[in-house]
């Protein structure tokens, strides 16, 4: 009697039987999933087969080619690709570092000191953060050219120092983990305030340090908006730059092999780092948003 | 003793340590920001092939009239948000689907890891490097392109980079591949913080699948579809590697796929136009603050009415 009444409320959803509704679900979750794994695969396969392969169509095994393009692209005349990658990957570690270490620093000192001032500079920083960074940086460009300075990378790294969204998620941890005895009992021991930061903070949120490290280096390692204004020199383009302006000119004049190889390049490195620390990365993408 | 070293103030290293930051901040992001709106009201730019500085000369809001005059940038400026909604709604409702799948009790399914997993992954990659993956594999010559005519599927006159509807559909296809995932795990992480015994007593008193999610987890999943709305719009209007790459810098047929920062790219480094690169970037960044502002007081309309119901019978009483 009890149990009719509650079949009748039953929605579309819950009449389905489960199998049928489970088998649906995966069938779309294989799909994604397929479609995925299918652009990473054919970039790897067509990464190692050579350009009359390629133009042929698609194969499911690796050519032999891996090594010849590899050295093809690295060396192919006024593209640069080796130092692109060599400044590429400067520009992200140094941006990483920097963003990573003076964001906790502002975290520490806002979430620390009561110094006059600290509610206006926290609140100023969490509203900056919605403002695109890309149009912010519109105007940087502007006055660069005026004074006719580019070319530089310290345009690009400096302004990692100061960045919004790495504080909130830093000022988030060092509230949920920093206990303030420990503090306390290193000022008892005379340690100064610069050296309990580097020296006692920096161990204790090493966690939250090296998940923002790896978001930074890959936001640095993938930008090509700001760079690719700043920088023209063509040994000076990053990665991004160069795939772009390859990008730009017709593929029909470019060996295949090679220009997979050069995509390959640019994704593999934060396809690794990725798996490698996927769980701690799809954590950190949670922590930014969940306001506490 | 103690009394004494209980007195040392620290808090002048709050002023040492923010100091960097804040420095940056001003140098970097703000001052040019604010110089931006400053000198879009002056002609300011360069003719003759780049040689003769024209200006800065007072013009008030000559700019904004020549930027809406031309029509280019509400073009453009339509071209991007056709091509920010066509990634935008697929991709809130395939994400909140399959939050709710990998966070439903009834389901049980398994390999939601390994899901996750791949489907985060895209949204590390290089987009710019994403792109030109997929001119490979869409253009006239490309493997895929070949590939659906070989199997009869497309014409063989059919083009997914000569017409405009294909080519603003893969625009959006790359973007949403890049951000489901990374959407779907922010809706999970909503889902999952609310509490089960509300679910939990909601099914006891009889509510089915739908009442329960359109009655509890939509309306406490706000917050968080706020953020990835907001977000989500934030980095729609700045579009720029996919579609400079897949349309090879051009614009797509006709420049319909020519998004505003193209646009503005485009008056920075090759025509030199500070001034409409300036006032663009103005109006781009007034829109998304005004949208994210609107969007705000849309989703908190209940707790607003609330606000000033309360203050309506807080002005009684004092009557």
């Amino acid at each position: 009697m009890n149990k009719s009444a509650v079949l009748k409320k039953m929605s579309l959803v819950d009449k389905l039987p489960l199998y049928f509704l489970r088998f649906f679900i995966y069938l779309i979750l294989i799909i994604f999933s397929g479609i995925i794994i299918f652009l990473f695969y054919t970039l790897f396969v067509n990464a190692s087969r050579p350009h009359i392969d390629i133009s042929k169509g698609f194969s499911i095994l690796p050519g032999k080619f891996f090594g010849r393009n590899f050295m093809k692209i690295i060396t192919q005349e006024n593209l640069f690709v080796l130092e692109g990658i060599i400044n590429s990957l400067f520009i992200g570690l140094v941006s990483a570092t920097l963003t990573t270490y003076f964001s906790a620093l502002t975290a520490y000192a806002i979430h620390l000191y009561q110094f006059k001032g600290r509610r206006f500079i926290h609140l100023a920083i969490l509203a900056v953060m919605m403002i695109p960074s890309q149009i912010a940086g519109i105007g940087l460009v502007t006055i660069l050219y005026s004074i006719g300075f580019v070319n530089n990378y310290w345009v690009i790294i400096i302004p990692a120092i100061a960045s919004p969204a790495t504080f909130f998620y830093m000022k988030q941890y060092i509230q949920s983990v920093l206990p303030y005895e420990i503090i306390e009992a290193a000022r008892v021991d005379g340690s100064s305030e610069f050296r309990t930061f580097n020296q006692l903070v920096l161990p204790i949120i090493r966690p939250a340090l090296s998940v923002q490290f790896i978001f930074a280096f890959v936001a640095s390692w993938n930008n090509l908006f700001i760079p690719s204004l700043i920088i023209q020199d063509g040994k000076k383009r990053t990665l991004p730059i160069i795939i772009a302006q390859l990008g730009v000119s017709d593929p029909k004049n470019f060996d295949q092999g090679a220009r997979f190889m050069l995509m390959f390049l640019a994704i593999i490195p934060t396809v690794i780092i990725y798996l490698i620390f996927s769980k701690y990365i799809i954590k950190g993408t949670t922590a930014g948003s969940v306001k506490g | 003793m103690s009394k004494k070293r209980k007195k040392i103030n620290y808090n002048k290293w709050g002023y040492y340590f923010v100091a960097p930051f804040v420095l940056v901040y001003v140098i970097f992001s703000l001052i040019p920001l604010l110089s931006t709106f400053y000198y879009s009201f002056f002609e300011y730019y360069y003719a003759q092939g780049g040689f003769v500085q024209v200006g800065p000369n007072f013009i008030g809001f000559g700019n904004y009239v020549k930027l809406f005059s031309q029509g280019l940038f509400m073009k453009y400026l339509g071209n991007t948000i056709i091509l920010w909604l066509i990634s935008f709604i697929p991709q809130i409702i395939i994400s909140l689907l399959m939050a709710l799948w990998f966070t439903s009790f009834r389901l049980k399914l398994k390999g939601t890891t390994f899901f996750k997993t791949i489907m985060y992954m895209p949204n590390l990659v290089m987009a710019a490097a994403f792109s030109m993956l997929f001119v490979q594999l869409f253009s006239n010559t490309g493997g895929l392109t070949t590939l659906l005519m070989d199997m009869g599927i497309i014409p063989e006159t059919f083009s997914f980079v000569d017409k405009v509807w294909p080519t603003r559909f893969l625009i959006a296809a790359m973007n949403f591949l890049m951000w489901f995932g990374n959407t779907t795990i922010l809706l999970m992480a909503g889902i999952m913080g609310i509490d089960d015994t509300l679910i939990e007593s909601a099914s006891v008193d009889g509510a089915n699948s739908r009442q329960t999610f359109t009655k509890i987890t939509l309306p406490l999943l706000k917050p968080i579809l706020l953020f990835v709305l907001v977000t989500s719009l934030v980095g729609g209007v700045q579009l720029y590697d996919i579609p400079y790459v897949f349309t090879k810098g051009t614009g797509g047929p006709n420049g319909s796929s020519q998004t505003v920062m193209m646009y503005i790219s485009g008056l920075l480094r090759t025509s030199k136009q500070y001034d409409m690169a300036g006032t663009a970037s103005v109006i781009l960044f007034l829109f998304t603050t005004v949208i994210s502002i609107f969007f705000f007081l849309v989703m908190n309309r209940d707790e607003i009415d609330d606000y000033k119901e309360e203050r309506r019978i807080k002005k009684e009483m004092k009557k």
